[in-house]
């Protein structure tokens, strides 16, 4: 038989029974053995109980979105086996503990497999290592090898504790109920184990950030936890604010006395900091915030996903000042426009909003390590031309006025959020009102030159063109894979096969258009893809460009997209 | 360009004739003249108010940001940039109501800073509203059967926080008022000087001759260390007034918890490091 090209394991169990560790230990191996890896975290917003799951893909080649089937189980309790045996493959397997009751859809299934798993841990030395029985018993049984695991077990656990896990490991091993193939192993070395918010992490450190503010909020707070741990060898400061307007008036202070800084939140919190966020417009204050989204409004599912923010955070904050709002479409995506958001907040003095949301915030992919050679820290601090105090609003050409950094000698460097003149002070003449106005809205004529173009995926001969944004890209590139397998299906001589192409916008607003201008006449068909109930983002293409989308797939349920769901509904008709 | 405050003029106030605010600025000035600092070495922060627009008329280096926020840019610039003698010169309305978290939190934090509140009891810029601190029953414009709530006394409450120094001075009493000023800036660590103001637009109760009549400066007896002596002395408040340094201790600051900021360089002064990035990026193989 033909080895699988990749292969799903589902972890599933109530909160506390130690899931995220196991399914990090997997993972970390999986990688390390020269797999890709792909892994979607559920949870619920709990610290006991309930139902999570954690899903991770493996192969031999990239992957890109959870897959509705798993091909095994490891099921550390009753509710698991029920609520995911459906979606098991018929030649999958699903472990679970001997005394489990099982529900009565699983009797006499032969893909269950009853294990003394719990009665093997509590030999092995603690039977809180039953989830580590049931990994030996899989991997054994896929044929994948127990080397490595002791010391990413011990990066995981206190040394007693990764003992007893090892001991569980090949405890577990001598379990395995059957033999099926796993894919093939491919290069085993030079990359990494990311996630989306470690990424963004590492891009502020890349780009030389000093000051991380943040009031805790799921799905974001793991970018703080990051930075965190790294304030010593980073040399940034990580400080947990009051709440998030604290965290955004202080990451706009730090920044204009002369840091690269930044906050990061969800989006009941980053409702709190849009005053603030208007003031680093005002102030010209160069400030980098991310919005990692979750289903609202309000509190709404504060563990999911969703990509509901958009049409706020383009607009969030009263009055008119220029930013720029990046969403984020992978994690190397994610690293390499953190750098950016901070190069182009710099450069133009101005607010620079990054929107990630829960699915790229807790999913892990293996990918090649982020190029870090070529990043060049640069303050852009322009040069004063100064006569005689210091013009922190000087009247440019470009609307970007030279900064100083306060504690400079023979400079005073004031900043109002009342409407200034150049010198920093209050006004309220109509004159500089107009002129400074002016001068702040033409930074977008020049952060024009510099927006991205959206990514095009896909057919070059298509007639179905999809539009997506952030991290529905990753589920849209394996929609177009599977659609251009099934274009070569046979069909019938009336009904050709459509063909796709896609287009994942990075940079939002302001939303580039060339690209999209050009391809849209090819298209016979305009798709919008996203995560919400509206349509956002077809709404913002409509006003900016005034295209509009023949059709909609919007997925609002608070899980991920994947390919298969995309896919299905392209080929389907109507959802 | 002169190296002192006073060096950079006043181009006007929007204040009124007679505004204790005046008095306030003046004795700042004459505080950080006093201490020898350049005006490129000071900061002061404002947020929105009628005291709150005292860093426009100094000139030293001003960040005037939004209603209730002073306290969180002032400590994170000084975090950044600690060479900077960081003060916050705003009101009441800013620093207590609106603000009120921040000044909560930002006493536990205890960054070197020092808290200037102009307290004259009342919203100036909005033309007369209840401030935290006015008293109960007094009779405004919104507040039109008298002030229901009770008034907060932020010396008590600074104390309850473990604020290192406290203190209350008027702004009539120049002397006192910038041998207090003086202090606060020394003190290493947050620093809160409540000043009493009167109002003379918005305030008819607590005018001149009601606070005349009213302050007297703590003894030479106190002992600005005792902390119980602190808030007995704190609680006073009707027909006597105490003014001076209720409560002055060395406590450790937010730096001198992290190595980072007690042992490194100011974070405003560290170049990039791709070999730690390098290093960081590895830890992910």
């Amino acid at each position: 038989m033909e080895r699988p090209d990749r292969l799903a394991i589902l972890i599933g169990g109530s909160a506390g029974q130690g899931m995220d560790s196991l399914t990090a230990v997997l993972e970390k191996h999986l990688q390390r053995i020269g797999y890709w890896t792909f892994t979607t975290r559920d949870y619920m917003s709990r610290v006991r109980g309930g139902h999570n799951f954690n899903q991770t893909l493996f192969g031999t080649s990239p992957l890109h979105s959870p897959s509705k089937g798993s091909d095994a189980v490891i099921a550390l309790d009753a509710a698991t086996v029920e609520l995911h045996l459906g979606d098991l493959a018929p030649d999958g397997l699903l472990l679970v503990d001997a005394a489990v009751a099982l529900p009565l859809s699983a009797a006499g299934d032969a893909r269950v497999h009853r294990l003394p798993l719990k009665e093997t841990a509590t030999a092995s030395g603690s039977p809180k290592t039953e989830g580590t029985v049931a990994l030996g018993a899989l991997l054994a049984s896929l044929g994948l090898p127990l080397e490595g695991l002791a010391p990413i077990l011990a990066g995981h656990f206190p040394p007693e504790i990764a003992e007893k896990n090892v001991s569980a490991l090949q405890a577990g091993a001598a379990l395995a109920p059957v033999h099926r193939d796993a894919p093939c192993c491919v290069d085993p070395k030079g990359r990494i184990l990311v996630n989306g918010n470690e990424a963004v992490a590492l891009g502020a450190l890349a780009a030389g950030c000093r000051f991380y503010s943040a009031y805790p909020m799921t799905p974001s707070t793991s970018i703080m936890n990051a930075l965190a741990g790294w304030m010593d060898s980073g040399r940034i400061l990580v400080e947990q604010a009051e709440d998030e307007i604290a965290a955004i008036n202080m990451a706009v202070g730090a920044s204009y006395a002369g840091v690269r800084a930044m906050t990061g939140t969800s989006g009941g919190g980053f409702c709190l900091m849009v005053e603030a966020l208007g003031l680093a417009g005002m102030l010209e204050v160069p400030l980098v915030v991310a919005d990692i989204q979750r289903p609202g409004p309000v509190t709404g599912f504060p563990t999911r996903t969703e990509q509901g923010d958009l049409r706020f955070v383009v607009s969030a904050s009263h009055g008119e000042f220029p930013r720029l709002v990046v969403s984020l479409r992978s994690p190397a995506d994610a690293f390499r426009q953190t750098v950016r958001a901070f190069d182009l907040a710099d450069r133009f003095r101005i607010p620079v909003i990054l929107l990630g949301d829960q699915f790229l915030a807790d999913t892990t992919v293996t990918v090649p390590p982020f190029d870090v050679d070529g990043i060049v820290v640069d303050r852009h601090f322009g040069t004063p031309d100064e006569t005689g105090g210091f013009r922190t609003y000087a009247l440019t050409e470009d609307g970007i006025s030279p900064r100083r950094v306060p504690g400079t000698p023979g400079v005073r460097v004031c900043v109002d959020s009342d409407e200034h003149d150049e010198y920093g002070r209050i006004t309220e003449s109509a004159e500089d009102r107009v002129a400074m106005t002016r001068k702040r809205m033409r930074k977008e004529e020049g952060l024009a030159a510099f927006l991205e173009e959206p990514e095009f995926l896909g057919d070059p001969d298509y007639d179905i063109l999809l539009l997506c944004w952030g991290s529905t890209r990753e589920p849209v590139v394996d929609a177009l894979a599977r659609l251009a397998r099934q274009k070569d299906a046979p069909r019938g001589p009336d009904a050709p096969a459509p063909r796709y192409a896609a287009l994942a916008f990075g940079d939002v607003w302001p939303l580039p258009q060339k690209e999209l201008l050009s391809r849209f006449a090819q298209a016979k068909s305009l798709v919008d893809v996203e995560q919400n109930a509206t349509g956002q983002f077809a709404a913002l293409v409509r006003e900016t460009t005034g295209l509009v989308c023949d059709r909609k797939l919007l997925k609002y349920d608070g899980r991920p997209l994947s390919g298969e769901w995309i896919a299905e509904r392209l080929e389907g008709g109507d959802e | 360009m002169s190296e002192t405050v006073n060096g950079f003029p006043t181009y006007e106030t929007a204040w009124c004739p007679g505004c204790g605010d005046f008095a306030i600025l003046a004795a700042l000035k004459e505080t950080l003249d006093g201490l020898g600092l350049a005006p490129h070495d000071v900061l002061v922060v404002g947020g929105i108010g009628q005291a709150a627009k005292t860093p426009q008329y100094i000139g030293a280096n001003a960040f005037c940001g939004l209603h209730g926020r002073s306290l969180p840019p002032a400590v994170a610039a000084k975090l950044v940039n600690p060479k900077l003698t960081v003060i916050v010169d705003t009101g009441d309305g800013d620093s207590y109501g609106e603000g009120g978290n921040h000044f909560l939190h930002n006493i536990r934090r205890n960054v070197d800073i020092t808290h200037f509140v102009h307290d004259n009891q009342i919203y100036g810029l909005t033309k007369g509203q209840a401030s935290p601190t006015t008293a109960e029953g007094q009779v405004t414009a919104v507040q039109t059967h008298g002030s229901a709530n009770q008034p907060m006394n932020p010396l008590l409450v600074a104390l309850s926080l473990g604020c290192g120094f406290v203190a209350r001075a008027y702004c009539a009493d120049r002397p006192m008022l910038t041998r207090i000023m003086t202090a606060a800036i020394r003190h290493r660590g947050y620093a809160l000087v409540d000043i009493l103001q009167p109002c003379v637009s918005f305030n008819k109760v607590n005018t001149f001759p009601w606070y005349g009549q009213r302050v007297y400066p703590l003894e030479e007896t106190h002992d600005a260390t005792d902390r119980e002596a602190a808030y007995r002395r704190a609680s006073e408040w009707g027909d006597r007034i105490p003014l001076g340094i209720f409560y002055d201790v060395a406590k450790p600051t937010y730096p001198d918890h992290l190595a980072l900021l007690r042992d490194g360089p100011p974070l405003v002064d560290v170049p990039p490091d791709p070999d730690a990035l390098r290093a960081r990026m590895e830890s992910f193989l």
